[in-house]
């Protein structure tokens, strides 16, 4: 078990979800998490201007999503989230990062079942 | 017009800061909302005491105001007309606290205004504005409030801002504005009640000419809004590549409270040059903000100080009626249009500095550390603007 989570730019995330979904959904739809949130790489804030006044925002909006997958998903799910989040076909600076991390364990709540079944 | 200036402050300051900031419109309304009827209007508009300041028992309270009573000579209630000056004492005071944003102590705010309307605008609204005030005898025009008003406020708000020091993230901070939706639905407003203002102060004019001078300043007021709204947007597109939202409203509002004074005046044509040199003024004393280091949050200043005297000294040069300008030949009105200007600069920076430290040294006018990092919403008034589910 991985948990994926994907920082992207805000516009790319009906793609993301549409790619994810043709690799991930087996007929009982997959499960995806989505969280504004605000950071800096390479890029920062655009400059905005108050009453002709610079003001550089040093944060950068972006939209975060997390899915928890199966060993034999992570590939295809990253792989999927890149191709649906790489803007304008050759990429772009500010186009996000994939982090994968390893699961200890898994829990549904309604049921209690833990594990890969549990994903 | 002051609920407009609630929206139009409040959108541009921090979330933290949003309730508290539109508070000190909404005060001013309840605070001298009960002020002007107790004895502001006996202050101003009462039997005068040599052209310096009004005062009538009959009007103290308003106690011995007939509701069947008509304004002086005038074909309108008196009543009518006390609630319309009624509505400039409010807002003036309220355009100072934009000055002061962010960092005010909301109990010595409300004492200040309250003295300030009461030591300082009433007096001056008396010697502008009443038949026997000094200045008026004097001959300065000020139709709807450029002097009174914008002057008034815009220099309180410059001396205030001072005494009180910069926020504790000025300059350095990035301080964003919260909501510009909220500015531009202000500046909407108040756009739309100038139109009152202007239109309605017609009613110092001898009747029947007085709807003719309202039709003026009707159109007056709407051509200076216009291009002044217009000349900050090139000015900015010019200067940074993108025309702001902000941008025009600020010069929405510089070319309103520029014509203020001139509305009835001056001819539609000079309306258009007197809004558009208004937004380059006010543009340029914004941009200068920031070199000389003060904080006026919101450029009351800027916006209303400048404005206003520009305003003053534009009625000087371009007025037609009831005497005529500068640029008709007559320098006199200018003359006395500076005298106006300088006497209210004068006797608005004295009031304020004094009524300023005193309410300084007593209640205090600047809130706790404290408080101004955590915003003031929350710690003086309990609320937040926002609550967002999760």
């Amino acid at each position: 078990m991985k948990l994926v989570i994907a920082i992207i730019r805000p516009d790319r995330l009906d793609a993301v979800q549409s790619k994810l979904q043709a690799v991930l959904d087996e007929g009982d739809n997959f499960r995806l998490t989505v969280q504004p949130v605000e950071g800096h790489g390479r890029l920062h804030g655009e400059v905005e201007y108050v009453r002709g006044v610079e003001v550089k925002p040093r944060m950068v909006r972006r939209t975060q999503i997390t899915i928890a997958v199966n060993d034999p998903y992570v590939e295809r799910a990253v792989q999927a989230i890149v191709e649906g989040a790489r803007s304008g076909g050759t990429g772009a600076v500010g186009d996000g990062k994939i982090f994968v991390l390893p699961i200890d364990d898994c829990v549904r709540i309604r049921t209690g079942e833990r594990g890969n079944s549990a994903i | 017009m002051v609920p407009g200036l609630a929206l139009f402050y409040g959108g541009m300051v921090r979330q933290k800061n949003v309730l508290t900031t539109m508070m000190h419109s909404f005060v001013a309304m309840a605070v001298i909302g009960v002020q002007w009827i107790a004895i502001g209007y006996c202050l101003a508009f009462g039997q005068s005491v040599g052209g310096w300041i009004g005062w009538s028992w009959d009007y103290v309270l308003l106690q011995n105001l007939r509701h069947t009573a008509d304004y002086a000579d005038k074909a309108i209630p008196e009543l009518v007309f006390v609630m319309f000056q009624g509505k400039f004492a409010i807002i003036t005071p309220a355009l100072i606290s934009g000055a002061i944003a962010e960092r005010v102590k909301f109990s010595g705010y409300v004492v200040f205004i309250l003295l300030w309307s009461t030591l300082v605008y009433d007096p001056l609204a008396h010697w502008v504005w009443a038949p026997e005030g000094w200045l008026f005898k004097y001959g300065v025009l000020d139709f709807a409030g450029g002097t009174v008003v914008h002057i008034a406020a815009g220099v309180s708000a410059l001396i205030l801002a001072a005494l009180l020091g910069p926020r504790r993230d000025y300059p350095a901070g990035a301080i964003l504005p919260s909501n510009l939706v909220l500015t531009l639905t202000g500046a909407g407003l108040l756009w739309f009640g100038w139109f009152g203002f202007n239109a309605g102060s017609a009613v110092a004019a001898e009747m029947p000419v007085a709807g003719h001078i309202a039709g003026l300043a009707f159109t007056t007021t709407q051509t200076a809004a216009a291009s002044a709204a217009l000349v900050w947007m090139l000015i900015e597109w010019w200067h940074h590549g993108k025309p702001t939202s902000l941008g025009m409203a600020s010069g929405i509002v510089a070319g309103l409270v520029a014509i203020t004074p001139a509305a009835g005046h001056v001819a539609p044509c000079w309306a258009i040059v007197v809004g558009s040199v208004a937004s380059l003024a006010c543009y340029a004393a914004v941009r200068l903000k920031s070199r000389l280091g003060y904080d006026d949050s919101l450029d009351a200043f800027g916006v209303h100080g400048v404005g206003g005297l520009w305003g003053a000294l534009a009625t000087g040069i371009f007025c037609m009626i009831p005497v005529v300008g500068l640029i008709h030949g007559d320098a006199a009105q200018l003359v006395k249009q500076l005298v106006g200007a300088a006497a209210t600069i004068v006797y608005c920076s004295i009031g304020t500095l004094v009524i300023g430290l005193a309410v300084k040294h007593t209640i205090g006018l600047r809130c706790d550390d404290e408080q101004e990092r955590d915003g003031l919403d929350l710690t003086v008034h309990g609320e937040r603007g926002y609550h967002f589910d999760l």
